[in-house]
């Protein structure tokens, strides 16, 4: 593809980059991801994302804007409440790049359109704010042979993790979603907004050296961190063979949407939201 | 008393002792949201309690995290 005079200096940061240059902005150009979730992690990969020039961005959520995002959702702004998240989110990326193309799909991600939405993207991005969702994106992703990125964030800490297909994926470290009674309730969770930038920075990142093939991706690594003492550490994996879904004998065939009890009236509807 | 680590961390222990009781030795405060790997070999929750670590071992907590302030949420 041939840039234009304004796109070679809009880009020229990267095509500065030896290990980028003008080839790997095509790469990024011409690459579709789906993010889902427009939320705490949505938010930073989507802007970052949108400011690199990714081709087309899928934008996955169900839910409206609400005054407690804005605390750590950033491309969500105060006049933005009670609007469809998907929309508000558009609107800031078409004004950040009009070069990227956005498709939006005001909905929950479940396990009758997983595959549906998938297909149509190169990469996922796993922003979501519960196991549920986490698991279904996971399962879905390693049928279809999709590399996605992992995104997870409580209170002072992250983790995330890339995977490609062959690589271990989230069921290889965590296997099954957590007992019921072990999820913290809502008195207990609670997040530092400024992580929610700080994994899903990393996980854009991610991304354009998935595209670009630059480095070394956040493969059989779960990469963790605790904002109290910004200590940082990455903790090796690999494929389990005794995974329920990518093992030697995988029990999970189809995917499910495994049930979520609600621990107040916006939980429910807030799905899709870290 | 033998050489582990926990987290990347050195700590003394009498061992043997079993993934479970590491767990409570290390006062992880929700177990039920933690999986574990011994020496980057992922175990099962039904085997913690019959896993014994001996020394040299390497085990790490890696805990369940969602998102924000909404992962109250339970599965079936």
């Amino acid at each position: 593809m041939d840039f234009t005079d304004e796109q070679i200096q809009r880009y020229s940061r990267h095509i500065l980059l030896q290990d980028v240059g003008v080839e790997g902005q095509e790469k990024i150009s011409q690459a579709k991801v789906l993010i889902i979730g427009a939320g705490g992690l949505g938010a930073p990969v989507a802007l970052y994302l949108a400011a690199a020039g990714i081709g087309t961005i899928g934008i996955i959520d169900g839910d409206v804007v609400d005054l407690s995002n804005l605390q750590r959702q950033i491309i969500h702004f105060t006049e933005d409440v009670d609007k469809p998240k998907v929309f508000s989110a558009r609107e800031k990326i078409n004004r950040l790049n009009p070069d990227v193309k956005v498709v939006t799909y005001q909905t929950l991600f479940t396990a009758e359109n997983a595959l549906d939405i998938i297909k149509n993207y190169d990469f996922i991005v796993d922003g979501t704010d519960n196991f549920p969702v986490k698991f279904l994106i996971n399962d879905a992703c390693v049928f279809a042979g999709k590399p996605f990125s992992h995104g997870g964030i409580l209170r002072f800490e992250g983790q995330t993790f890339t995977h490609v297909p062959g690589t271990a994926c989230y069921r290889c470290f965590f296997y099954a979603p957590p007992p019921a009674n072990a999820v913290p309730t809502c008195s207990q969770a609670g997040v530092l907004g400024a992580i929610a930038g700080m994994l899903g920075t990393i996980q854009a990142a991610e991304v354009l050296k998935y595209f670009t093939g630059v480095g070394e991706l956040l493969t059989n690594r779960l990469l963790t961190f605790n904002a109290k003492t910004m200590e940082f550490r990455t903790i090796k994996g690999k494929k389990n063979h005794k995974c329920p879904v990518c093992g030697d004998h995988p029990t999970v065939k189809e995917l499910v949407d495994y049930e979520q009890a609600t621990c107040d009236i916006q939980s429910r509807k807030n799905h899709t939201n870290s | 008393m033998g050489l582990i680590k926990v987290n990347d961390k050195p700590q003394e222990v009498n061992l043997p002792k079993s993934v479970s009781e590491i767990i409570l030795q290390n006062k992880v405060v929700q177990p039920g949201m933690v999986s574990v790997q011994l020496n980057g070999e992922f175990v099962l929750r039904e085997d913690f309690d019959t896993t014994f670590l001996k020394e040299g071992d390497e085990i790490d907590f890696l805990y369940f995290m969602g998102g924000g302030s909404k992962s109250c949420l339970t599965v079936r």
